[in-house]
């Protein structure tokens, strides 16, 4: 990594990762994205969550998958991922509905990049795993149980 | 400082597949440590990918995301040789950027 | 013994397998849960940093330890990991490569045992720089064949004493490490216990440490293993790098011998 990066980087306290990054000039201004939704993370309730990332009223729909393991042995530790065959995905969100605050993760998916994303998540306890995906516009959503055989909460 | 990321990315018939792992606590802000005090949240919040300065994922996460964050996606485009980075920043304000050749 | 081994482990509280949940499933979901979890195994962060830790300059010697000799002659790790526990002239002890690593660090970095040791095993929040460069000596055996075969009269006599222990029934419930892993399909709480009398059972086993184990989000080393499942035995727990446990692993990769490295592993 050259030097004037990181030095950019290192200068750009309050700026969030995408002000910092444009800063750096890693990415265009355009690119840069919303700061990290706090209303959606902080959420309590899927309701309340798919509030929060404008996805109320999310459609369930087959055309989304969740690949994860039926049982984990630890919830500390649960990959989760989540595949569409849908054109035109913009965005991907994964909420843990039995978790104190649902929203796991969302990712921004600009054209090009494949609606396949992959991550662990930690689960308190058995649990449905939601997946919400933004496709044309349009929120559409899947889940499915996971059961967890060890609790995973508090790290 | 923030401990190294592990990337790989390959390309393979016109897909570049990235798998990255992030060296992070991901503390939920709710665990107590061996005195009893709660250890307070410490996560990161915001993840970028860019292949050769394009943005090619961007990500929020949450104190659920496990420990030692795990990631792994797929983009169209992208041929051996090309950079790869990943950057992160976390709820605390530390960050950390690494780069790779895609192979 | 076979019909004896669920009702001892009962006693000692275990859950064995297999009420609730048809167990065929559970097991092949399982194993598609650590499947899913190898490809990225959080172990390989260790790694990098065990092998940072292997090459800065660190202690009051200000040295790094490329000039550890693990056996190979100084600074050569491919494969190293393989061959331990060994004779060491310099010691003239059967070290292994815990206590081998902890001798370089003393001796050439200048750290203190004490200071080296305290933290030999992570805890949340705490990391263990042992733990890291032992991933990362482990790493650099991969594909590479265990060859433990104990010609030397120490590394031999030390062979005995492991299989000795192995065998030996003691403490309060008349435990030995056979009881639970001398005989094939032995399996406590969803995790089959291969048989460590055997290469193909040791082999599995041995080949895959240091390993990522799920149920602790934390990697492993194989004194921390063994020293933990003679606890599991009900037996006084030794000391971290005693000659007890190094004779246990001397024992187990001479039985393991020829089976090909691949670490860092995955396990409950
Ligand atoms: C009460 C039963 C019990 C006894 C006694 C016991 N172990 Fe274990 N051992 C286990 C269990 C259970 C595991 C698997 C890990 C787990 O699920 O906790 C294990 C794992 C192991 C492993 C790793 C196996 C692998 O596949 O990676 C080794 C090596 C081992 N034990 C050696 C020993 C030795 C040596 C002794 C004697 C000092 C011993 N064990 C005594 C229950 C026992």
């Amino acid at each position: 990594m050259n030097m004037q990066r990181r030095e950019a980087l290192k200068a750009g306290g309050g700026l969030g990762l995408f002000g910092l990054l444009a800063a750096a000039g890693l990415i265009t201004p355009g690119q840069a994205r919303a700061e990290w939704n706090k209303s959606a993370f902080d959420a309590k309730s899927i309701e309340d969550t798919l509030k929060a990332l404008g996805a109320t009223g999310a459609q369930s729909s087959t055309d989304i998958q969740i690949t994860a393991p039926d049982i984990a042995e630890n919830g500390a530790v649960v990959p989760v991922g989540v595949v569409s065959a849908l054109a035109g995905v913009e965005a991907i969100a994964i909420l843990i509905e039995k978790n104190p605050n649902p929203l796991a993760a969302s990712f921004m998916l600009p054209a090009g990049t494949e609606a396949s994303v992959q991550t662990r998540v930690k689960m308190g306890q058995t649990s449905d795993v939601i997946a919400i995906v933004k496709a044309g516009g349009k929120f559409i959503m899947t889940k499915k149980e996971i059961k967890v055989t060890l609790g995973g909460c508090g790290g | 400082m923030a401990d190294p990321m592990k990337i790989r990315a390959s390309a393979k018939d016109g897909i570049t597949e990235v798998k990255v792992l992030m060296s992070h606590e991901m503390e939920t802000g709710q665990r107590k440590d061996s005195s009893g005090n709660l250890v307070p949240a410490h996560f990161i919040t915001e993840l970028s990918a860019e292949h050769n300065g394009k943005q090619v994922l961007a990500a929020q996460f949450g104190t659920a995301v496990s420990k030692n964050p795990y990631l792994a996606f797929k983009f169209k485009g992208g041929a051996k040789g090309d950079k790869l980075a990943v950057s992160w920043v976390d709820n605390k304000g530390d960050k950390r950027t690494d780069e790779v050749q895609i192979n | 013994m076979s019909t004896r081994l669920p009702a001892v482990l009962a006693a000692v509280g275990f859950g064995l397998a297999g009420t609730a949940i048809a167990q065929g499933s559970t097991m092949d979901e399982i194993a598609k849960y650590r499947e899913m979890l190898a490809d990225g195994n959080p172990a390989e962060l260790l790694e990098l940093k065990g092998e940072s830790l292997w090459k800065t300059p660190r202690g009051p010697k200000n040295a790094s330890l490329e000039q550890c000799d693990m056996g190979l002659g100084p600074g050569k790790l491919d494969g190293a990991y393989a061959q331990l526990p060994r004779y060491f002239a310099d010691t003239r002890k059967v070290m292994d490569v815990e206590s081998r690593l902890v001798h370089c660090m003393v001796s050439l970095q200048g750290f203190q045992y004490e200071d080296v040791t305290r933290q030999w095993f992570s805890r949340p929040g705490k990391e263990s720089e042992i733990e890291a460069l032992v991933t990362y000596i482990g790493g650099k055996s991969n594909g590479m064949k265990i060859d433990v075969p104990a010609r030397h009269p120490e590394e031999a006599r030390m062979a005995k004493v492991g299989e000795y222990i192995f065998y030996r029934r003691s403490g309060p419930q008349d435990f030995s490490c056979a009881i639970c892993h001398g005989q094939d399909d032995k399996r406590i709480r969803l995790q089959d216990l291969g048989n460590l009398t055997t290469q193909a059972g040791a082999g599995m086993a041995m080949s895959t440490w240091p390993s990522y184990r799920v149920s602790q989000g934390a990697v492993w080393t194989m004194q921390r293993r063994l020293i933990d499942c003679m606890r599991q035995a009900r037996w006084p727990e030794p000391k971290y790098l005693s000659d007890s446990v190094i004779a246990l692993q001397v024992y187990l990769q001479k039985t393991a011998s020829g089976t090909v490295m691949q670490t860092p592993g995955i396990k409950r």
